[in-house]
């Protein structure tokens, strides 16, 4: 578990190295070690399904665990065709605060229910995780937007004014964050209701994760059918993108730590 | 053997290389404007010195803010007078009126100063990217007229190296320095690329089309031209491939498009924020970039606050230059270790120009082509169960001494009339003992377009103020000629 806690940690330092002294290279190699980092991760992941017999999300510590891989791996995919540089400070930061925490807290050695040992299981919770980590780089995005946006206004250079890319990119790439994490969420509530129906019988429960959930789903719809009606873009997109996550943060742990319902188990921390 | 021995063979002195040289910072303008030189002068001085007694190499690099010779002599002070006489003389001058503005570095100081010329740390604004052109073309000048020799080749690529590689390595060249352009480089920190932008010209002025044609570089894909003058504005949109629309209508047509130049006479703004604040709707958010350049105002500084709507007038620009130019100085500093880490290793080149590192290398080179091409006509087998495989040892050795004698005896004679470095370099080119890529890319020749243009572009060593040197307290008529003026001299 150590592992892609160290890489991610190496990575981030060469991001902030790039940042500081704006070597193309320590980009490159903040990037190249996020690769490993997220490699290794997925081997340590493997690893412990097979000697578990399901994969390890059901405690916080798990879950963590396997929200930084998910995160890392949706950044990944998405700087492929959207080269926010930068961003990878963030990330690599994130992965590395998600992945050190999951370290060290204690696992709880419970055996999930039943019910929750399924492919069904797993698909919902990808899914549902991608899309919180694509929501998590919108925000991230937005904030830069907004940073990058107040320095051209002011007329102010500065190090973020000369790091990072142009307003363009940042609402492009904010807008296909957003679109992913849409689907993902979709598909992570589609999974989770279509599951429900078929081990309790019935599609809704009003489990407060579900409620929230649900307003997150609806917020995004807004903020998507904004954009496409015209009127939600660059600034304005970039702040509903940030209000957006502060839901997404609440739903994910708030909601687990506030209420009861039958999510309550994957945020147990051991004893 | 007068020349031999003493001075080569344990080398520690450069061979003779001297520069000669004024720039902005000792002449005024005025003495800079008499000395310059155009291609034919260069040529005719080339020749000039070429023949001289005791100069083997040369090189002129003129500029509108410097000329410099480039020498490989025998003797500093005689190079010295012999290039003033030469320059009084064809510049029906006297020599004593310019000669007070010239600095004459030698060995490794004139490598140095070449590197920093050429690498534009020398330059009035610094890290233009149009010296290294120049110092090109003053090469290819020098080529031409068969005044350089193996030591400028040597050095010249260096310096082209040198000053790829500092503009690569640190931020020298980066972000603009001039307001046209600087405008350029916001446009593109908002939209990212600017293919497939639309602008649009109001008014006109050099400073706004020297923008328009930045952004035509930058594959914009159409120009809207508004002019009081309808007829003006038909002939500048003729010029930029552009659309000539008539001034009533610009407000139509603000919504279409996302970059405005402004410079026209108007006396108060001509768009204001209750104008634009209905068209951002209209253009759904997208980002509008207003470029101001226009003195008194032509743009509501209040559109600022608009979201995705963005103001510069032309002191924001200049306060953007400013930025920038400090941001070079601190680029600077990492480029001079550059350059002396080149000059250093230019320095250990020249030493290895000496006779005995010279004939070792070359009888290597050709002892392993006669080896290697052995091992593969015969093969390796062989040759190491041949009957007598010393023999053939002895007799690659033989070779090389015999196809060697010649050259080595006429190196170890001192060379003809004492020219040794001469000789040696020509041998090391011969034999390409120290490769260099040779060709000159042509698309980094100076275009010709006049002084100006360059300037306001920000790319060239050719703006700002003529700076006297310390000797503040110097009077008399020739040190006013040179540097008394205290008066802001621009290039034209």
């Amino acid at each position: 578990m150590s592992i892609p806690v160290l890489l991610y940690t190496l990575s981030t330092l060469g991001y902030l190295i790039f940042m500081l002294l704006r070597r193309e290279g320590w980009q490159r190699w903040g990037f190249v070690l996020l690769c490993a980092g997220f490699i290794s991760h997925a081997g340590v992941l493997g690893w412990k399904w097979s000697q578990k017999g399901f994969l390890p999300i059901y405690d916080l510590s798990g879950n963590l665990f396997f929200c930084a891989f998910v995160f890392a791996g949706v950044f990944i995919a998405l700087r492929h065709r959207y080269h926010v540089k930068i961003l990878g400070i963030f990330v690599a930061s994130v992965t590395m605060g998600l992945s050190l925490a999951a370290w060290l807290l204690p696992s709880a050695y419970v055996m999930p229910e039943e019910a929750y040992i399924s492919p069904w299981v797993i698909i919902h919770v990808a899914a549902s995780f991608a899309g919180n980590a694509a929501f998590t780089l919108a925000f991230a995005v937005g904030v830069l937007y907004l940073l990058l946006e107040r320095r051209i206004k002011e007329k102010r250079k500065d190090i973020f004014f000369r790091r990072l890319p142009s307003l363009e990119l940042l609402d492009k790439t904010g807008h296909a964050c957003i679109v992913a994490g849409f689907s993902f969420i979709t598909l992570g509530l589609a999974t989770g209701v279509l599951y429900a129906r078929s081990v309790w019988g019935h599609f809704w429960s009003w489990d407060p994760k579900e409620v929230w959930s649900l307003v997150v789903w609806l917020v995004y719809a807004a903020l998507l059918h904004g954009r496409l009606s015209s009127e939600w873009r660059g600034r304005k997109a970039a702040k509903m993108a940030i209000f957006g996550f502060l839901l997404v943060l609440f739903t994910f742990l708030g909601v687990n730590f506030l209420f009861t319902g039958h999510h309550e188990g994957f945020t147990r921390i051991g004893s | 053997m007068p020349l031999q021995a003493s001075g080569w063979d344990g080398m520690s002195r450069l061979p003779g290389i001297v520069l000669l040289g004024m720039n902005h910072k000792t002449a005024a303008l005025e003495v800079r404007e008499k000395l310059s030189l155009n291609t034919e002068e260069v040529t005719y001085l080339l020749l000039a010195l070429k023949q001289a007694e005791g100069i083997s190499e040369a090189m002129i690099l003129s500029t509108c803010n410097r000329v410099e010779f480039l020498l490989v002599a025998e003797n500093m002070q005689d190079a010295r007078n012999r290039v003033f006489s030469e320059l009084a003389l064809r510049k029906n001058l006297k020599p004593e009126l310019f000669s007070p503005c010239f600095y004459t570095h030698e060995g490794l100081d004139a490598v140095r100063h070449l590197f920093r010329v050429a690498a534009s740390l020398d330059s009035m604004v610094l890290g233009e990217p149009q010296i290294l052109g120049q110092v090109k073309q003053a090469y290819q000048g020098s080529t031409g007229a068969g005044a350089s020799g193996p030591i400028l080749n040597r050095m010249l690529h260096r310096a082209f190296q040198v000053a790829k590689r500092i503009r690569t390595e640190t931020g020298i060249g980066d972000h603009a320095v001039s307001i046209s352009y600087a405008a350029i480089e916001l446009a593109r920190k908002i939209f990212g690329s600017l293919e497939g932008r639309k602008a649009m010209l109001l008014g006109a002025g050099e400073m706004a089309e020297l923008a328009v044609e930045h952004l035509l570089r930058h594959k914009i894909s159409g120009i809207l031209v508004a002019n009081r003058t309808f007829e003006r504005g038909l002939a500048l949109a003729r010029r930029f491939g552009g659309e000539a629309i008539r001034f009533e209508d610009v407000f139509e047509n603000l919504g279409d498009v996302d970059i405005i130049i402004s410079s026209t006479g108007a006396p108060d703004y001509v768009i204001r924020r209750a104008d634009v604040r209905p068209l951002m709707r209209k253009r759904q958010n997208r980002s509008l970039f207003f470029i101001d350049i226009a003195v008194p105002r032509d743009v509501d500084p209040a559109i600022n606050t608009l979201d995705n709507a963005y103001v510069y007038d032309i002191d924001d620009l200049q306060g953007v230059v400013d930025d920038n130019l400090n941001e070079r100085k601190q680029e600077a500093g990492r480029a001079e270790g550059i350059i002396e880490e080149a000059v250093l290793r230019f320095a250990d080149w020249v030493e290895g120009l000496a006779l005995v590192p010279t004939i070792k290398e070359l009888r290597t080179k050709v002892g392993t082509i006669l080896e290697d091409e052995l091992k593969r006509t015969l093969g390796e087998d062989w040759l190491r169960q041949g009957e007598n495989p010393e023999a053939l040892d002895r007799m690659v050795e033989a070779m090389v001494t015999k196809v060697l004698h010649d050259p080595i005896a006429l190196l170890k004679s001192g060379g003809m009339h004492g020219h040794r470095d001469r000789y040696l370099g020509w041998i090391r080119l011969l034999f390409n003992m120290d490769p260099v890529e040779n060709h000159i890319d042509s698309e980094q020749m100076p275009r010709m377009t006049p002084c100006m243009r360059k300037r306001e572009r920000g790319d060239m060593d050719c703006s700002g103020q003529a700076v006297c040197p310390g000797q503040s307290g110097e009077t008399g008529t020739l040190w006013r000629l040179c540097c008394g003026r205290e008066k802001k001299d621009r290039c034209e």
